[in-house]
């Protein structure tokens, strides 16, 4: 590969895994239980790619599907779950049990 | 809810020494780990006699079945544990599902369900299978329950239970009937392509609602009141 396009590889790496980094620690770091569960999902999209750059497309598959689409689906299920019925508008305002 | 008591500095303190800590000593023994190839040498010998041709498949499906077969039970597991349980009453938003959400069901749904079967059927000769498949099924089932179109509503319950025990009594059936002529999950070589995609296929099926229905939370009761999403 030429030298630029292996340098912009080595960057792309850097800012994922500092990205990566980043999201993990505001995931667990906000208050609002909504915020923690959107930046998780975006967590899983990049760590998807992370598995991309490590040469595993079977874990990246599985990673976006079930680590941030599903995972986060049941998380935001979760999350207006523990709001409870006294926030009829609360979280997941879209979703209807 | 409540918040709960604030926690000391100290202890804050202590967990993020601690958790440093163990890091550092993670770091130290992945950066210390002698070169090795791990299985791969093993894998590719031994993939003529697996049935596909993706080492991930021949690996999940045919080396390690023991594995996957469990965790399709544990899955399996999961969703009778989450039925088991009363849950928490949710607040019932006023909206009906707006016009955007209902038509980019109609869009994606399907779309959903022809790719679920091309990873399914993929999964044989690269990266794709029935954990990924059964995931996109079970997205197909939750725009559903988000748009309250229930297709499966139709169904009585038992038969919902029956589709969510698929995978594991297939797996677990094809694990047995191999005994006749070997060991426990060791496939005869020329069946194994076959066996390992009806394993996959019911696993699908099977992943897809139990995920699915995770998502939704209750036990399907009646007719009137159960069988949503797809």
């Amino acid at each position: 590969m030429d030298p630029v396009g292996s340098l912009s590889l080595v960057a792309i790496d850097w800012l994922l895994a500092l990205a990566i980094v980043a999201l993990a620690v505001g995931a667990l770091s906000v208050r609002s239980l909504f915020t923690g569960v959107v930046l998780f999902i975006a967590l899983g999209l990049l760590l998807a790619l992370a598995w991309v750059r490590l040469h595993a497309p079977d874990l990246a598959l599985a990673e976006a599907a079930i680590g941030a689409g599903l995972a986060g689906a049941l998380l935001l299920a979760a999350a207006r779950r523990l709001a409870g019925p006294a926030h009829p508008e609360g979280i997941g305002d879209d979703e209807q049990a | 809810m409540s918040r709960p008591e604030p926690v000391p500095a100290a202890v804050h303190a202590l967990a993020a020494l601690l958790a440093v800590g163990l890091g550092a000593l993670v770091g130290w023994g992945v950066l210390t780990l002698p070169e090795a190839t791990g299985l791969q040498e093993a894998v590719s010998s031994q993939m003529d006699r697996s049935g596909v041709t993706h080492p991930v498949t021949a690996v999940l499906l045919n080396f390690r079945g023991y594995d996957t077969l469990l965790e399709v039970a544990v899955l399996l597991l999961a969703l009778i544990g989450t039925w088991s349980l009363r849950l928490a009453p949710v607040g019932r938003s006023r909206d009906r599902p707006g016009l955007v959400l209902r038509e980019l069901v109609r869009l994606l749904v399907p779309l959903l369900v022809v790719i679920a079967g091309y990873l399914l059927w993929l999964g044989a000769h690269a990266p794709g299978g029935a954990f990924q498949a059964g995931a996109l099924l079970a997205a197909a089932g939750v725009l559903l329950m988000l748009a309250e179109v229930r297709p499966l509503s139709g169904l009585p319950p038992v038969a919902l239970r029956l589709l969510a025990a698929l995978g594991v009594a297939v797996f677990l059936a094809v694990a047995l009937l191999v005994m006749a002529r070997g060991r426990l999950l060791e496939y005869p070589v020329e069946w194994a392509g076959g066996l390992i995609l009806a394993i996959e296929s019911a696993a699908t099926l099977s992943i897809g609602l139990a995920l699915a229905f995770l998502f939704r939370g209750d036990e399907p009761r009646g007719i009137d009141d159960g069988g949503r999403g797809g």
